[in-house]
């Protein structure tokens, strides 16, 4: 027999494989804006580095079809080039032996079509049209907010001034701090040494440790009239600017308290009302009228709003449940998530003491009424979802902390039919089990697997399968509306409706509380430059100079969670915020990127908007 | 305060002080390159790094401040290494060909590798292809472009324009125009500002020397120069010339040697424009119900380009005058041909100027109105003077001063302090004090329009009329300056504007000396000049007199109108 020996990694391979991970780390976190055709021939040369070098369309394709790119950003590439391009991307694809050189290909030939028109720039004017990201965190945050800024503010103790800073681009720092998908740090540079900052651990330490901020002084009044319906984050957020500009805000709210998602989606447990008060409390404060308990539509006519305001921005968000579309739906023990966390919004409850209740989703929204339904008492919580767990759109913590509360996750598992007793009441969900199979859109899709229907026990059935929009009275009143969606442009301008605004989940469907942020910001920009203005709010705080630091490589501070055992009983904040000593740790891991890199060059801080 | 050590010496700054600035404090030179203090403080040519005690890399002390205790080494091995290598980078992707150069002798990065001791570079030279319009006033060389980003600050922050701006990213990122598909189609001013802070010859005007010299040589032509206020300023600054040496007298004498038939003084048509310009702001404030509101000077035609491109619903407001270029332009193939004798299709008409966009204005169509060609043949900077003047071995320190030729050669200090900011203003007032009231005011009655920076709003009385006149240089004091007016908010009657910081005497075209912003300091010498004239007042200036009396007639007079105005809504930029 031959001789065999143990395989030990070599030092050069170890280096490779070191490489590779700070590769993918980097790569994790590009902001995206670099020259796509640059890019794109670095890739190649990459892909082709990893080629065994048997076959001619990986060994010899690749690299010509790098030569031709970089033929384009000498300046020196034709229209024919382009074709010769796709000609070989398409040879390299079909006629590559394994996956080394087929899939290189294909990822170049799918995004052809999305580089098309940085190609033409480099062929016809020799340039690129790519935009870099200066200060990546500030880039990746729908609102712009000044993350570098705020942060130098945190460090030197000036808890106050961090909040102005952040409500500078955005009036919700302390629902933010607590429940923000934190874009920003998918992006934070510092990823490049470690890992992100945790920015949204700091802008929660800014908040817990600033005390009260009274909102900044308003510009004086313009005496135009503006009305906002919905008071969720993206109303709130163009109240908030529009009134600090100068103009008089009426916002109307179908419910009877304000917040909208924030108050009517999201449980007490991830966002106390103290918290979300305290922002909407600051907004309300500068001079805002609010009508609650008013559904524009039902209770006022549209055209009553259009005649009397200046401007209308429609923020109504996505408050009605999508159907799932099986027997026995409407059935006593059958609910909607929205419908159930909005009775608890509004101060009610629910007794599932004892009761087996079984969720029906994977989004945050399904985590959310899982975790609630723990908290109302249930004997058992189970989340029954049609894709695997990795294919859950609800963010991994969120899952980790149902599952750490004793709520059961099964996958892989599509609701058939609902089965119910003679009274008509529920008794459980049967399910027929999935495989997962093709990837659709990204996605690996599930199909039925060949296994028999399946019985879960459940006295309540709870559907957190998607939102809906309830925008029949403004259709009606002629706002253009596709799939339920409240159509406008980016500039959340209603075309053909001059004066009239929408965003938010409304206009885009159910999105992020920053998305909403986002939408509320630009309609406030643009509603004011529709009524004839062009005001510059200067809210800011001067920010300190980036101090000289000596940090290497350091842990990123996590937040941490109170007990499961403890925690699932009651509805009490699950985060605990960082410690001061964490806080200033994080602060010093910051590298400064609106001082250091290009931010010094340019756009390192947007002063006035 | 902070303490820190930089080199083992102690130094004491405040709080939020640069490195580089700390070390300045006590006499500790780093050198820089891209760093242009309080506009391009961006740390991009890593040519100032120094090491700090207890820290890994190296951090460039232009944008790194100092923190107490901080042990800062700024010629350690570890820098000198690292500095030359950079520098070497650098070098490596520069057009190296110096001695063709017109930065030649002026290049930062020429003192820096030779101050550095660099001589090899260690890599493969990669030198970018030049791909520019060489006829446009305004020149850039991809080939020279050391990527310092000065002149995208500048043209920035300072003009308030952003002509420029890093394209691309990766190694393919580059320096180019920021929007505009091309430079002609930009909006460029052509103030030149991108040259003067230029390290480099990346950016350069057109050199027209070689056509003056083939017209001075050509028996059968004449050649007149006039020569601007400013470059009386600045016109031996790259010539090696003791101050002492370097005056107005010895200027002419240098421009005589060169071999132009007649040297005349442009102060002489800024005395025309005082008195055409003048009269047509008197007649606009007695009537302004029938005018554009407020008046605009239009003697800068980097300004004039800027409000055709930026605010085109203010050109009505400009002034009808030709620019002091432009009128003598227009009389020298006319009257002065005339009073001498000599053919106007006959005579090269050249003229000396601190600036590139004179370059352009020169062969605006719609200026041309003497009848004999252009009206201006060739503008030439002041560095491209001071160039020809090398260039034909003139031992200038030598030359017996000589005045201006006559006639035509007489000018006011008046017309002297046009080449500077607030000098047009200064001048007009003097003159319009006179007009409205048929004497004479303190020559330095107006003086507080003199101001170094910024915009300025002053009101004063003018023979009892009160005139509220705003004086700026520096095209984004402009923009400013003009969005408040737009706004509402500021209201004013005659407004003075000249493209460049500091007036035509920190112009585009003036001789440059790497970090040094001489414009004040040339200011100064022209205000002495103002201040020891016997002629303080345009309209007292005996050739001017003359001119009306035997040739033009009367201020906004026919012949005037035809000559020396132009309908600016009629030509574009």
């Amino acid at each position: 027999m031959r001789k065999l020996e143990i395989k030990v990694a070599t030092r050069a391979t170890q280096g490779i494989w070191d490489i590779c991970a700070v590769m993918s780390r980097r790569l994790a976190s590009d902001t995206g804006n670099v020259c796509p055709v640059e890019f794109m021939a670095a890739a190649l040369r990459l892909f082709q580095s990893r080629s065994c070098g048997k076959c001619v369309p990986c060994r010899v394709g690749l690299g010509q079809l790098a030569d031709l790119l970089d033929k384009m950003l000498e300046g020196n590439g034709t229209m024919e080039d382009l074709e010769q391009i796709e000609k070989t991307c398409h040879t390299v694809a079909a006629g590559s032996d394994c996956a080394i050189g087929s899939e290189a290909a294909k990822a170049l030939q799918v995004m052809l079509p999305a580089f098309r028109e940085d190609f033409i720039s480099h062929l016809e004017r020799g340039r690129c049209v790519a935009v870099f990201q200066s200060v990546p965190c500030v880039g990746g945050c729908p609102a712009h907010v000044d993350i570098p800024g705020y942060i130098a503010l945190v460090k030197a103790g000036r808890y106050a001034d961090a909040v102005r800073q952040i409500r500078k681009e955005n009036p919700f720092p302390a629902v933010c701090g607590l429940i923000c998908e934190h874009p920003c740090e998918y992006h934070c540079r510092r990823k490049l040494v470690d890992d992100a900052i945790n920015i949204r651990g700091l802008k929660r330490f800014a908040v817990d440790s600033a005390g009260d901020v009274p909102a900044p002084e308003r510009l004086p009044s313009t005496g135009k009239k503006v009305a906002v319906i919905g008071a969720g984050p993206c109303g709130l957020t163009a109240a908030y600017f529009l009134s600090l500009m100068g103009h008089d805000v009426t916002v109307y709210e179908k419910r009877k308290r304000t917040g909208g998602m924030l108050r009517y989606g999201i449980p007490c447990y991830r966002l106390p009302d103290s918290y979300l008060d305290r922002d909407i409390d600051v907004i309300l404060s500068t001079g805002i009228t609010l009508k609650t308990d008013v559904s524009v539509g039902e209770d006022i006519p549209i055209q009553t709003i259009k005649d009397t305001y200046d401007s209308i921005f429609i923020a109504i968000g996505a408050h009605s449940n999508k159907k799932l579309g099986v027997e026995n739906e409407d059935k006593r023990g059958v609910m909607s998530a929205v419908d159930m966390l909005r009775y608890i919004g509004d101060g009610g409850t629910f007794d599932f003491k004892g009761k087996n209740v079984v969720i029906v989703g994977g989004g945050n929204v399904a985590m959310d009424v899982t975790r609630t339904s723990k908290r109302l008492g249930a004997a058992s919580v189970k989340c029954v979802y049609r894709r695997r767990v990795e294919d859950m759109t609800a963010l991994p913590e969120e899952v980790e902390g149902a599952v750490a509360e004793n709520c059961e996750i099964i996958p892989l598992k599509a609701p058939s039919r609902i089965e119910i007793d003679q009274d008509e009441n529920v008794t459980a969900l049967w399910v027929q089990p999935q495989i997962v199979g093709e990837v659709v859109n990204g996605r690996p899709a599930p199909r039925a697997a060949n296994q028999p229907e399946e019985r879960i026990p459940a006295d309540v059935i709870i559907l957190a399968i998607g939102q809906d929009i309830e925008s029949e009275y403004f259709q009606a009143a002629g706002i253009p509306v596709k799939r339920s969606m409240l159509q406008a442009d980016n500039g959340c301008q209603v075309p053909g409706e001059p004066g009239i605004f929408v965003g938010g989940d409304c206009q885009y469907g159910p999105a992020t509380v920053i998305r909403a942020i986002e939408a509320g910001k630009v309609a406030a920009a643009n509603i004011d430059r529709y009524m004839g203005f062009d005001t510059q709010l200067d809210l800011g705080v001067d920010i300190p100079p980036a101090s000289f630091q000596i940090s290497g490589p350091c842990g990123r501070a996590n937040m941490v969670e109170e007990s499961p055992l403890e925690r699932q009983n009651t509805f009490d904040l699950v985060e605990r915020g960082l410690t001061p000593e964490e806080a200033a740790q994080e602060c010093t891991r910051c590298l400064r990127c609106d001082h250091y890199g290009r931010g010094s060059f340019k756009n390192g801080r947007v002063v006035k908007w | 305060m902070v303490n820190l050590t930089i080199d083992h010496l102690p130094v004491c700054v405040d709080e939020g002080t640069t490195i580089l600035k700390a070390a300045a404090s006590v006499g500790i030179t780093i050198p820089t390159l891209c760093y242009l203090e309080g506009v391009n403080e961006v740390g991009a040519c890593r040519v100032c790094l120094v090491e700090i005690d207890g820290y890994d890399g190296l951090r460039a002390s232009c944008n790194t401040v100092v923190s107490e205790g901080m042990r800062v080494h700024t010629n350690s091995r570890a820098v000198r290494l690292a500095r030359k290598d950079v520098v070497s980078m650098i070098l490596s992707q520069h057009d190296c060909h110096c001695p063709t150069c017109p930065r030649n002798g002026s290049c930062a990065l020429q003192a820096l590798a030779a101050e550095l001791d660099i001589l090899d570079i260690p890599y493969e030279k990669k030198i970018p292809k030049n791909n520019w319009n060489r006829n446009f006033p305004l020149i850039r060389e991809e080939s020279k472009c050391i990527g310092c980003l000065r002149c995208v600050s500048v043209c920035e922050k300072i003009q308030g324009l952003g002509v420029w701006d890093l394209l691309g990213t990766g190694c393919r990122a580059h320096v180019g125009l920021s929007s505009a598909p091309s430079i002609e189609q930009s909006n460029c001013a052509l103030c030149g500002q991108c040259i003067t802070h230029c390290p480099v010859g990346a950016l350069h005007e057109r050199d027209d020397s070689d056509k003056v010299f083939d017209a001075i040589e050509d028996p059968e032509i004449i050649t007149v120069v006039q020569i601007a206020p400013a470059v009386r300023s600045a016109w031996a600054e790259q010539l090696n010339l003791p101050k002492d040496l370097a005056t107005e007298r010895r200027m002419v004498a240098a421009v005589k040697a060169l071999g132009f038939d007649y040297v005349l003084d442009t102060d002489y048509s800024a005395d025309l424009t005082i008195m055409e310009e003048g009269s047509e702001f008197l007649e606009r404030f007695t009537h302004k119900d029938q005018y554009h509101w407020p008046m605009f000077t239009s003697c800068c035609p980097g300004w004039v380009r800027f409000v055709k491109s930026e605010f085109p619903e203010y050109v009505d407001n400009l002034s009808t005058a030709k620019s002091p270029q432009q009128m003598f332009g227009s009389i020298i193939k006319t009257y002065f041909a005339q009073k001498t004798g000599v053919d106007p299709k006959k005579i090269c008409s050249v003229s000396i100027m601190p600036c590139v966009a004179k370059k352009y204005e020169a062969g605006v169509e719609a200026l041309q109105d003497a009848g004999a060609g252009r009206d201006v043949d060739v503008v030439l900077t002041t560095r491209e003077l001071s160039r020809m003047i090398r260039a034909a071995h003139l031992n200038v320190a030598r030359l017996p001063e000589q005045p201006f030729d006559s006639p035509l050669g007489t000018g006011s200090g008046a017309g002297v302090i046009f080449g500077t900011t607030g000098g047009v203003m200064e001048a007009a007032l003097r003159s319009a004090y006179y007009l409205l009231c048929g004497k004479n005011p303190d020559p330095d009655a107006f003086r507080q329009v003199r101001v170094d920076e910024g915009w300025s709003l002053f009101t004063m009385d003018v023979a009892g009329a009160e005139v509220r006149v705003a004086v700026s240089s520096g095209l984004a004091n402009a923009r400013h300056l003009l969005e408040e007016i737009r706004s509402g908010r500021l209201q004013c009657d005659f407004v003075e504007i000249i493209a460049c910081p500091g007036g035509c005497a920190g112009g585009g075209g003036q001789p440059i000396t790497f970090n040094e912003e001489l414009a004040v300091k040339r200011g100064k010498v022209l205000y002495a000049l103002d201040a020891g004239a016997q002629l303080r007042f345009s309209h007292e200036n005996p050739d001017i007199i003359q001119t009306y009396e035997e040739f033009l007639g009367k201020p906004l007079g026919e012949l005037s109108h035809h000559l020396l105005h132009t309908r600016q809504r009629e030509w574009q930029r």
